[in-house]
């Protein structure tokens, strides 16, 4: 069960790496929190979690339904925090990772939603004028933001299954300018 | 007399003011507690008994809507404000502003967690690689130079000259001056033909070879596409005499001559 459960999490089978609650029912039964709980109890000796991300936005609830948890997505990230030194690691230059947390926090400072014009202004005040747009771009495609076509951007499936908002917009208060 | 269309415009202009005002308010991301709502009801009240055709109406309407809209902003914003995610939006702005670049990447990497995860090559993608392997050509032969082969100075026929497409078939272009001739006798009063008309024969085949030679018309410049997007109509317009190659037509325009169509054609000409 856990060795299925495992391969079903870490195999990226879709566009979107991860699984939904409904897959892991299908194949393992109805026990599949307890399964992904073992799962998760096992790979954190490997330094990494089974995320869950639920469909709506907002805090996860404390006790999920099963019609929550069908509908949810489950991840596979690093349970540790990472250093400046682990950086090159996951392939991201210092810049590169500045401007997505300026573009993430920005627009959680803004209630989810904020205009590409307003983020790219402030992205200027970081980076040359010449890779805000190329940025911009990489974080679509990577799926940390979402875009409309009145070009508001909003958080991406990535984001949320990979950055702590709550925790990115405290530490950021908390630092000193 | 003059006071009730008087009103009737400013009405429209009114609402129309309130409609673009609720919608910037949305679009800006804008404290929606800066709009009066009640103020904004009282006015759209107001004019509402002036109002008499359906375009003054739908204006009401949508003007009533974003009201609305703005409403739902405000609860949310309410709601937001309640949560522990909430922040004042300009202080946080303003450290993204002050903090330098590593110190930023720093506080990004302790609330980041990237997903792991694995890639693999399915059987489906496994058995296409397979295939297009099987399929290539060594790489002795992919990467040969293409040699230039020196060959004496010689003799060349007329219709070696039009095969290799130096030369045009002179039964072509006859062919094709012919099409044009009678181009010009269908052509009505206002100097064209529909072109579906003028192409339009007996039998598909023949309609076939006409719209090929058609074509011809107009790449060589003896005639000119007119196309009536809104109408969905396509007419054949010639031209007095041939112009160059360079002014005639620039572009390509596909038409379906699909058999249905030509049947169709054929139906409409019986009625």
């Amino acid at each position: 069960m856990l060795r299925r459960a495992a391969q079903m999490i870490f195999y990226r089978r879709h566009r979107e790496p991860g699984v939904k609650g409904w897959e892991l029912r299908r194949r393992l039964g109805s026990d599949y929190p307890k399964v992904l709980r073992l799962l998760d109890e096992y790979l954190g000796n490997l330094g990494l979690t089974v995320k869950t991300v639920f469909e709506e936005d907002g805090s996860p609830p404390e006790n999920p339904t099963i019609d929550q948890l069908d509908k949810a997505r489950f991840y596979v990230t690093l349970r540790e925090e990472l250093s400046l030194g682990d950086m090159k690691l996951v392939g991201w230059r210092i810049d590169d990772l500045a401007g997505l947390a300026v573009s993430l926090a920005y627009i959680v400072s803004k209630g989810g939603k904020a205009s590409r014009k307003d983020l790219e202004s402030l992205l200027r005040t970081k980076l040359p004028g010449w890779r805000v747009d190329m940025n911009l771009n990489r974080y679509l495609r990577l799926g940390y933001l979402i875009e409309d076509e009145n070009e508001q951007l909003y958080l991406g499936w990535r984001a949320r299954a990979e950055v702590d908002h709550k925790k990115l917009v405290d530490l950021l208060m908390m630092e000193e300018s | 007399m003059s006071r009730k269309p008087n009103r009737r415009r400013l009405a429209k202009e009114e609402l129309r003011r309130i409609i673009e005002f609720c919608r910037s308010i949305e679009s800006k991301g804008l404290n929606p507690f800066l709009v009066d709502v009640e103020d904004l009801i009282s006015v759209i009240r107001e004019y509402f008994p002036s109002l008499k055709d359906t375009e003054e109406l739908s204006l009401d309407a949508e003007a009533l809507n974003q009201v609305a809209s703005i409403i739902k902003m405000q609860s949310e914003w309410v709601k937001r404000r309640a949560t522990s995610l909430y922040r004042d939006p300009f202080l946080i702005e303003e450290k993204l502003r002050s903090l330098p670049i590593r110190r930023l990447a720093e506080v990004f990497l302790k609330a980041w967690h990237p997903i792991v995860e694995l890639e693999q090559i399915t059987i489906g993608s496994l058995r296409s690689a397979m295939k297009y392997w099987d399929s290539l050509a060594p790489i002795d032969e992919r990467w040969r130079e293409e040699r230039l082969s020196e060959v004496e100075a010689g003799a060349t026929t007329r219709e070696e000259l039009i095969k290799q497409g130096i030369l045009r078939d002179e039964t072509f272009l006859s062919e094709i001056e012919r099409l044009w001739d009678e181009l010009k006798e269908a052509a009505g009063r206002d100097g064209m033909v529909d072109y579906w008309d003028f192409i339009g024969a007996e039998s598909y085949g023949e309609t076939i070879r006409r719209a090929y030679l058609a074509s011809f018309l107009i790449t060589y410049g003896y005639a000119r596409l007119i196309i009536q997007p809104l109408e969905e109509k396509i007419f054949l317009k010639p031209n007095e005499a041939p112009i160059s190659k360079t002014d005639a037509q620039p572009f390509s325009f596909p038409i379906s001559l699909s058999y249905e169509r030509w049947r169709q054609w054929r139906e409409k000409q019986g009625e």
